[in-house]
C-alpha cells in the first residue's frame, strides 16, 4: 500500500518512534489540562475565611459552590407582617378554646397569623387545634421554651445580628425535626464500659470511631444535677496527680463533642480554636465563648424542656434504644451553617415569640 | 524511553538456577525447610529464590502466640459486630479491641471491659520478644554483627513504652493504645491533646527530625549507589576497603554540592544511626508525656520554646471578614 522507497527507508532506519510518543503525549496533555484551568478555571474553586492570626492557620475553608447552595431550606421559610394591635382588640386567650398560656396575651388576629405560620413551620396542619391532642400540650411548652431562648439567651441566638429561633430554626416544615438525638448507650455487643460505647460506624459518632455516647455525657445532667465538666488539660507543665484527673478517654470523649459542633456548623477547630493550645482562652475567637453559651443554653434546653416533653409523647416518638425523649443539640438548629439558616433573620416578623413577658414590641411596624 | 527502562523500583538482573540451600552443619541448619523455588515476579522486587526458611524454636513461638493475639483481637471485633461477618467486614477500620477504662488502674478488668485486652497484649509481647530472638540468634547463626536485632529492639522500645512502661508508671492499664486501625489514630490524637500538644515536647522534635532525616539519606544513598552501579558501585563492601572510580564519583559529587561527603563505610551508619533514634528519642518523649510533663505547650512556653502571637493579629473572623461575605445573609435580609 505505501510506496516501495519509503517502506525501504524505514526498515533500513529503524526508529523507537512509541517512546517519544509517549512523552509528547504526556507533555502535551499536562499542557492542555494547564490551558484549560487558565483558561475556564479551577472547577473545585474554593474560598476562605481567616479566623486567627496569619500564620496559625486559623480559617474556614469551603467550595464556592458549596456557599453558593447555601441552606436549600431557607426560602421555605414564611414569614407574615405583624398587625398592630389597637387599643380594644380581642386577645386571643379571650377568643379561643385552645391558646398556649404564652400567647394568651396575643391579639386574636395576631395569634391567627401566628397559627398560620406555626403551622407552616412545623408541617402539622390542625396545630393547636384538638386540645386532647399530645400535640397541643407539646407545643404549650415548645412554645415557652422558644420565647425563652430568644429573651434569656439572646447571647447566643442573636450573638452576631438579630436572628433568633422560631420553630422553623428546627423543624424546617417537619414535625419532628431533623438531627435530634436520643441516648445510645453502649453500640458495641460483647464489651462493657469503655470499649463498648465507641469505635463503630454511627451517626451520632460522625462516622469516626470516637464514643458515640458525648451528648449524653456532656449535655445531659449528672444525678446531682451538676454537668461533666469539657476540660482535659492540666493548666501547669507539671502537676501532681488527683484522682479523678481526665485521661485520655476524656480528651477522646471531647474531641467526639467537638467534632459533633465542628460538623454541625460546617466548621472546622480553628473556627475558635488556635489549635496549638485547645485549652488557652487567651487563644479562641470571639465564637468560642458563643459556642460555652451554646452548650450552656443546650442544657438548659434539655433539662427545663425537652425531658418533660419527653412525658407527653407517645412511646413511638420516644427514642429507640432507652425510649427516651428526643433531645436537640447544635446540629438540630443549625444543620451544618454557622449561623442557623445561613443567619436568616426569623425572629424579626414574631416579636410575639421574642419574650416570655407577654408585652409585644410591635414599634418596628407601626 | 531510557529513564523508564533504568529509573524504576524493579530489579533490572535476575538470576535462576539451583538454589542456594545454605550450609548444613549444626542444629539451625538441621532444622531449615529443604525445599527452594524460584519466582520471576518475587525476582523483579529482589531474589528471585524463595526459601529455605528457618523458623526454630523462638520463630515457632513467636508465630503461635502472633495468631493467638491476632485472633483475640479480630475475633473481639467480630463479636462486638454480633458475630456479623458483613458488618465486620464493613466496619473493619473502624473496629478496636480497646485497653481497659481508667477505673481499672493496674488490676485486670473482666474479659469484656478490657480483659481480652490484656490477654492479647501478653500474647503480642511474647510474639515480639521471640522474633527479636530470632533475629539475635540468626545472626549468631551467621557470625554477623547484632546491628539488625539492635536496629530492632530500638523499634521495640518504642512498643514497649506505649504498650507496658508507660501505662506501668502512669499506674492504669487505660493509658495504653487500643488495637484498631482508626481508633488507634484517636488515641494518638487524644493523647497529644491530653497532654498540651505533642508537637511542643522536644523528644517528638527529635524523633521527626531522624524520621524525615532517615527518608532523605535513604533517598541521597540509594540515589548515590544506582547512579554510580555502571562503575561497580553497588559493590559496596569492596568499594569500602578498595575505594574506586565509583566511590570517587559518588565523594565529589556530594563534596563539590555540599562541601561534605560521607564514606561508602559511613553513609551506612548515618543511616542505622538515624533510622535506629527515631524510635528510641520517640519512646523517651512518650515515657515523659504524663509522667514527667503534663502539658507540652505550657513546657515550651517555660522554656521560651513556643512563641507568643500577641502581634500578629485579631482572634475571629470578624477581624478579617464577614459572615455577610461567606455565604451568610445580611442582616437586611438578602
Amino acid at each position: 500500500m505505501l510506496p516501495k522507497w519509503f517502506n525501504d527507508w524505514n526498515s533500513a532506519n529503524p526508529t523507537n518512534i512509541y517512546g517519544p510518543a509517549i512523552v509528547i503525549g504526556a507533555a502535551g496533555g499536562a499542557v492542555f489540562v494547564a490551558a484549560m484551568l487558565v483558561a475556564w478555571g479551577q472547577p473545585y474553586a474554593t474560598e476562605s475565611l481567616q479566623t486567627g492570626p496569619r500564620g496559625t492557620g486559623m480559617e474556614r475553608v469551603e467550595f464556592v459552590s458549596t456557599l453558593a447552595a447555601g441552606d436549600p431550606t431557607v426560602a421555605g421559610f414564611e414569614a407574615i407582617e405583624p398587625i398592630v394591635p389597637r387599643r380594644g382588640d380581642p386577645l386571643a386567650g379571650d377568643e379561643y378554646d385552645v391558646v398556649p398560656p404564652a400567647l394568651e396575651n396575643v391579639t386574636a388576629a395576631n395569634y391567627e397569623r401566628l397559627l398560620t405560620s406555626m403551622r407552616a413551620w412545623t408541617g402539622i396542619p390542625d396545630l393547636l387545634e384538638d386540645p386532647d391532642s399530645y400535640q397541643t400540650q407539646v407545643a404549650y411548652r415548645m412554645i415557652e421554651m422558644t420565647q425563652n431562648l430568644n429573651e434569656n439567651w439572646s447571647a447566643h441566638v442573636n450573638a452576631n445580628a438579630e436572628v433568633g429561633v422560631t420553630c422553623y430554626s428546627c423543624h424546617r416544615g417537619q414535625a419532628v425535626p431533623n438531627n435530634i438525638w436520643f441516648r445510645v448507650g453502649d453500640v458495641n455487643e460483647a464489651a462493657d464500659g469503655w470499649p463498648a460505647i465507641q469505635n463503630r460506624v454511627t451517626m451520632t459518632s460522625n462516622f469516626t470511631s470516637l464514643p458515640s455516647t458525648y451528648l449524653e455525657q456532656y449535655l445531659l445532667a449528672n444525678e446531682d444535677g451538676s454537668y461533666t465538666p469539657i476540660a482535659v488539660h492540666d493548666l501547669s507543665a507539671r502537676v501532681a496527680r488527683q484522682p479523678g484527673d481526665p485521661g485520655i478517654q476524656n480528651a477522646e470523649m471531647t474531641f467526639g463533642f467537638m467534632n459533633y459542633i465542628d460538623n454541625s456548623l460546617g466548621v472546622g477547630c480553628t473556627f475558635c480554636h488556635n489549635t496549638r493550645a485547645f485549652y488557652d482562652a487567651g487563644q479562641v475567637t470571639p465564637q468560642w465563648a458563643t459556642a460555652q453559651l451554646g452548650i450552656q443554653m443546650v442544657q438548659e434546653m434539655i433539662a427545663e424542656y425537652l425531658i418533660p416533653v419527653g412525658e407527653l409523647l407517645p412511646p413511638e416518638r420516644l427514642g429507640p434504644v432507652m425510649a427516651d425523649a428526643p433531645m436537640a443539640a447544635c446540629r438540630t438548629c443549625h444543620q451544618g451553617q454557622q449561623r442557623p439558616l445561613q443567619g436568616l433573620n426569623v425572629i424579626g416578623m414574631y416579636p410575639e415569640l421574642a419574650t416570655t413577658s407577654g408585652d409585644y414590641d410591635y414599634s418596628a411596624f407601626e | 524511553m531510557a529513564y523508564l527502562e533504568y529509573q524504576n523500583i524493579f530489579t533490572q538482573v535476575q538470576v535462576q538456577g539451583e538454589p542456594e540451600m545454605g550450609m548444613n552443619g549444626d542444629v539451625m541448619g538441621a532444622e531449615r525447610t529443604t525445599r527452594a523455588s524460584y519466582s520471576t515476579w518475587v525476582g523483579w522486587l529482589g531474589n528471585a529464590q524463595l526459601g529455605p526458611i528457618y523458623l526454630g524454636w523462638a520463630g515457632v513461638v513467636s508465630i503461635a502466640t502472633g495468631i493467638v493475639a491476632f485472633n483475640i483481637i479480630g475475633f473481639n471485633m467480630l463479636a462486638q459486630v454480633g458475630w456479623s461477618i458483613p458488618e465486620f467486614l464493613r466496619q473493619l477500620f473502624w473496629l478496636a479491641l480497646e485497653p481497659p477504662g481508667p477505673e481499672w488502674g493496674l488490676t485486670i478488668p473482666p474479659l469484656q471491659e478490657g480483659g481480652w485486652y490484656i490477654i492479647a497484649s501478653f500474647f503480642l509481647l511474647v510474639s515480639v520478644m521471640s522474633w527479636w530472638l530470632r533475629t539475635y540468634l540468626l545472626a549468631e547463626q551467621h557470625k554477623m554483627g547484632k546491628h539488625i536485632a539492635w536496629a530492632f529492639l530500638a523499634a521495640i522500645w518504642l512498643f514497649l513504652v506505649l504498650g507496658l512502661f508507660r501505662p506501668i508508671l502512669m499506674g492504669s492499664w487505660s493509658e495504653a493504645v487500643p488495637y484498631g486501625i482508626f481508633p488507634h489514630l484517636d488515641w494518638t490524637t487524644a493523647f497529644s491533646i491530653r497532654y498540651g500538644n505533642l508537637y511542643y515536647n522536644p523528644f517528638h522534635c527529635l524523633s521527626i527530625v531522624f524520621l524525615y532525616g532517615s527518608v532523605l539519606l535513604f533517598a541521597m544513598h540509594g540515589g548515590t549507589i544506582l547512579a554510580v552501579t555502571r562503575y561497580g558501585g553497588d559493590r559496596e563492601l569492596e568499594q569500602i576497603v578498595d575505594r574506586g572510580t565509583a566511590s570517587e564519583r559518588a565523594a565529589l559529587f556530594w563534596r563539590w554540592t555540599m562541601g561534605f561527603n560521607a564514606t561508602m563505610e559511613g553513609i551506612h551508619r548515618w543511616a542505622w544511626w538515624f533510622a535506629v533514634l527515631t524510635p528510641i528519642t520517640g519512646g523517651i518523649g512518650i515515657l515523659l508525656t504524663g509522667t514527667v510533663v503534663d502539658n507540652w505547650f505550657i513546657w515550651a512556653q517555660d522554656h521560651n520554646f513556643a512563641p507568643d502571637y500577641f502581634d500578629l493579629g485579631a482572634y475571629g473572623y470578624d477581624s478579617y471578614g464577614s459572615y455577610e461575605g461567606f455565604g451568610g445573609i445580611s442582616a437586611g435580609g438578602e
